[in-house]
């Protein structure tokens, strides 16, 4: 059956269970019809199959261990189930340490934990939620771990109090106990400089950091979405209008960055910017200033070297869309009267709004993520949330804090992505 | 040309010696000066002695690449170069295999292991030391205005030294410095530093060099700060400055005081596929004339025997001849408050 006549038995089929009252073929024919049809969605899901595959493990797969892994924390619960357990009768919210019966059972898990080396493991934890604690747990399992096991259940807790003073302190068991939750919202909390206090209410933590990080990153974000948008508009347009020689050679200008590593790009801002650097130089030869600019290490030259490593990405879509413009369109404006300001305003502009729009997005959500660039030439005050996140999963170790913020860089995303659908419309943008 | 070279011997040895008994394993450290003598006086000499062969990679310290493995199963290093800031974490959370120290070797005047090592050495079950080196500040002489500086609290003194100061991007060290600079008295620093006065105190002292600070993540950028003017004293672990001056004759000048010094030891990752060869790696590297190479940067060796090979020339520039002025490191207390403080630190440097 060629294609023509599979649409035509296809439309007859549909239109005949639509209607249901009319039919022009006969029972054969229709069960024909609906096995081509089926057979055909099956080779179109074939096809998609492999890239079905593909975004399961390179993008959902990903995105939902961090999900999980930003709330589901049952490290401490494997660690010491039974001391847990134990201290479910215990009040917290009392000036008392738990009985000595628990006391017994956790310093049997802790000698346990030291000869199989995971105490560490329990100490960085609890260190998490009390600072300092990491060294009372690790020297506290040394001491337990030379004792036979019939000394620990009888007499573990007192051992374990001679062992460290701070054991006396109830801070460390809520600690142990508010730990010990499997799923848990604490790493959101943190994120959000929140955290609860010996009450369990959500109050606002003494460092002050994660949202001050997030404005400053979408601050940096939106300045480099209209920096690459204030140059690349004139230079695209020029582009788009100049003679198709002079547009080739400047093309290769604007695509031959786009070719070269990132490192080597940001590592020539470096030599740029630098204090003896070849900017600081000329001006000093030219006796413009007498001694050196700071500008690497800043967010200065954060800004700087990410606009134009992001300017392609503005360029290409806006020059895409611009060539397509009939250039007509604003001779006919001007013809009929227009200024070319409103001629440019009110025509030309709204048809590129296809390609700036789609820049801009693009801009905006690479350099919202943006990480070499930041810890390479950002300083300090150049840093972004993702160096944050970087900090957390290379030095912290904090591996669970460092998913609740890229969560929430994620869920940031989504609604300004979500606010530009509903503002401008995704199906306005046009890449080509 | 020369790696080349190099790879062709070890090829051509593999070969040539008993090719079964060969094996290959991956030893990390941390490159620079310091893995070039590490690379010449243990892994060379050891491939050279035995036949095995060792991929010898680079890192950043840190423990974070070690748990990744280690968690995941996936071992792709054996024998790793490891701060003891971050060592006894490591160890305790069954990062690393522990070590037989009763089966290290004498020292090449027959004195027993356990006596030839300094205590600190062998303090950790998981490994093994490898070097004395220390932190302290450089200045280069060309750039520097107001005199030579000689003590920590020159580094914070502005006005007679104007110009930048480039630290590592961290708090460890930095709040040390802050609070001798402050005139804590050294022994006192870490008790200080663990209530939050002392903290408050440590970041008020940085405050106040705070507009002259340059940061920087790796040692290898502070020759290059330093030269290039980028910053008249600069941060720096000590090999880094003396190989400059020895060799690319830098005018650079070390200062000592409250220096911070610490130890590098050799450890297993655990789980590692070639624990028998890399135990007997680290046997042979941290031997006595092993030891003795590390002179080559000015990292002090371990074993008291290595002495015997070391040039008396080098034996002032190195760390042990200056720990009177210096302080140990405390992996104690950054285990207990490495995550906090590095918080802090990263609040500090935002406002």
């Amino acid at each position: 059956m060629s294609q023509a006549e599979l649409t035509a038995a296809h439309t007859a089929a549909s239109f005949n269970e639509d209607s249901g009252a009319h039919s022009g073929l006969t029972p054969e024919e229709k069960r024909q019809s609906k096995r081509n049809l089926r057979r055909r969605k099956l080779i179109a899901t074939a096809f998609v199959i492999p890239l079905i595959v593909f975004v399961l493990i390179a993008f959902i797969a990903p995105i939902g261990t961090m999900l999980y892994r930003s709330v589901y924390h049952p490290t401490v619960a494997q660690l010491i189930p039974e001391t847990l357990q134990a201290l479910q009768s215990w009040d917290e919210s009392g000036d008392s340490i738990p009985d000595t019966a628990t006391l017994n059972v956790f310093a049997k898990e802790l000698h346990y934990l030291a000869q199989e080396r995971r105490s560490g493991k329990l100490a960085e934890e609890i260190n998490r939620g009390l600072p300092g604690s990491s060294s009372t747990i690790k020297s506290s399992a040394r001491k337990l771990k030379k004792l036979d096991e019939a000394t620990l259940i009888s007499e573990g807790g007192e051992h374990l109090l001679a062992a460290k003073k701070q054991w006396q302190d109830v801070r460390i068991w809520r600690t142990m106990k508010s730990s010990g939750e499997v799923f848990t919202d604490s790493f959101y909390l943190t994120a959000t400089d929140l955290t609860r206090n010996e009450q369990g209410e959500i109050v606002a933590r003494d460092t002050n950091i994660y949202i001050k990080l997030f404005a400053k990153s979408l601050k940096i974000a939106l300045l480099i979405t209209f920096l690459t948008a204030a140059i690349g508009f004139p230079l695209a347009y020029y582009l788009a209008t100049a003679p198709a020689k002079v547009a080739n050679t400047l093309m290769v200008f604007v695509l031959l960055p786009f070719w070269t590593s990132l490192l080597v790009r940001t590592t020539a801002w470096i030599a740029i910017l630098q204090t003896n650097g070849v900017i600081n130089d000329f001006l000093i030869t030219l006796h413009i200033i007498s001694e050196p600019i700071e500008m690497l290490y800043t967010q200065f030259s954060t800004v700087i070297a990410m606009t134009h490593i992001l300017l392609p990405f503005m360029i290409l879509p806006l020059y895409s869309v611009m060539k397509g413009i009939d250039p007509s369109y604003f001779r006919a404006a001007l013809s009929l009267g227009a200024k070319p300001l409103s001629a440019f305003c009110r025509i030309y502009f709204p048809m590129t709004l296809p390609g700036l729009s789609a820049g801009a997005l693009l801009v905006f959500i690479i350099s919202i993520g943006y990480y070499i660039t930041p810890a390479l030439v950002g300083g300090t005050d150049g840093q972004m949330i993702s160096n944050i996140i970087a900090f957390h999963m290379q030095s912290s170790n904090n591996w669970e804090l460092a998913a609740a913020l890229g969560s929430i860089l994620l869920i940031l995303i989504t609604l300004l992505y979500w606010i530009y659908d509903r503002l401008v419309g995704v199906s306005n943008i046009k890449l080509g | 040309m020369k790696h080349l070279k190099r790879f062709g011997a070890a090829l051509a040895l593999c070969t040539a010696m008993s090719p079964a008994m060969a094996e290959q394993f991956t030893a990390v450290s941390f490159g620079g000066a310091y893995g070039a003598a590490q690379q010449k006086h243990m892994l060379d000499p050891f491939m050279e002695k035995t036949g095995h062969k060792i991929l010898f990679e680079n890192y950043s310290g840190g423990i974070a690449e070690l748990k990744a493995q280690v968690e995941s199963g996936n071992i792709l290093w054996d024998v790793v170069d490891v701060e003891v800031i971050d060592l006894e974490r490591a160890c305790s959370e069954g990062l690393l295999e522990v070590f037989p120290q009763d089966t290290l070797p004498p020292g090449d005047d027959g004195v027993a292991a356990k006596d030839d090592f300094i205590p600190q050495a062998l303090a950790n079950e998981c490994g093994v030391g490898n070097i004395i080196w220390t932190i302290l500040y450089a200045y280069n002489q060309d750039t520097i205005k107001g005199g030579n500086p000689n003590s920590i609290d020159d580094f914070f003194n502005t006005s007679k030294f104007p110009g930048k100061r480039a630290l590592r991007k961290r708090p460890q060290v930095n709040l040390e410095w802050a609070l001798i600079a402050d005139g804590v008295p050294k022994d006192e620093v870490y008790d200080l530093l663990s209530t939050d006065e002392g903290q408050a105190r440590a970041f008020a002292k940085l405050d106040t060099i705070k507009n002259d600070l340059v940061w920087f993540d790796s040692w290898s950028q502070v020759p290059q700060l330093l030269n290039d003017g980028g910053a008249i004293m600069a941060q720096s672990a000590n090999g880094r400055i003396f190989d400059a001056i020895q060799k690319d004759n830098k005018p650079f000048e070390m200062v000592w005081d409250a220096h911070i010094y610490d130890l590098d030891v050799w450890a297993i990752v655990r789980g590692s596929k070639k624990k028998e060869v890399a135990e007997e790696f680290i046997r042979f590297a941290t031997g006595s004339k092993p030891e003795s190479g590390m002179q080559d940067v000015a990292y002090g060796p371990t074993r008291k025997s290595a002495y015997a090979y070391m040039d008396d020339a080098i034996l002032p520039k190195l760390p042990s001849a200056h720990l009177d002025e210096g302080l140990k490191a405390s992996g104690e207390f950054w285990a207990d408050y490495g995550e906090s403080l590095g918080e802090k630190f990263n609040e500090w440097l935002l406002n």
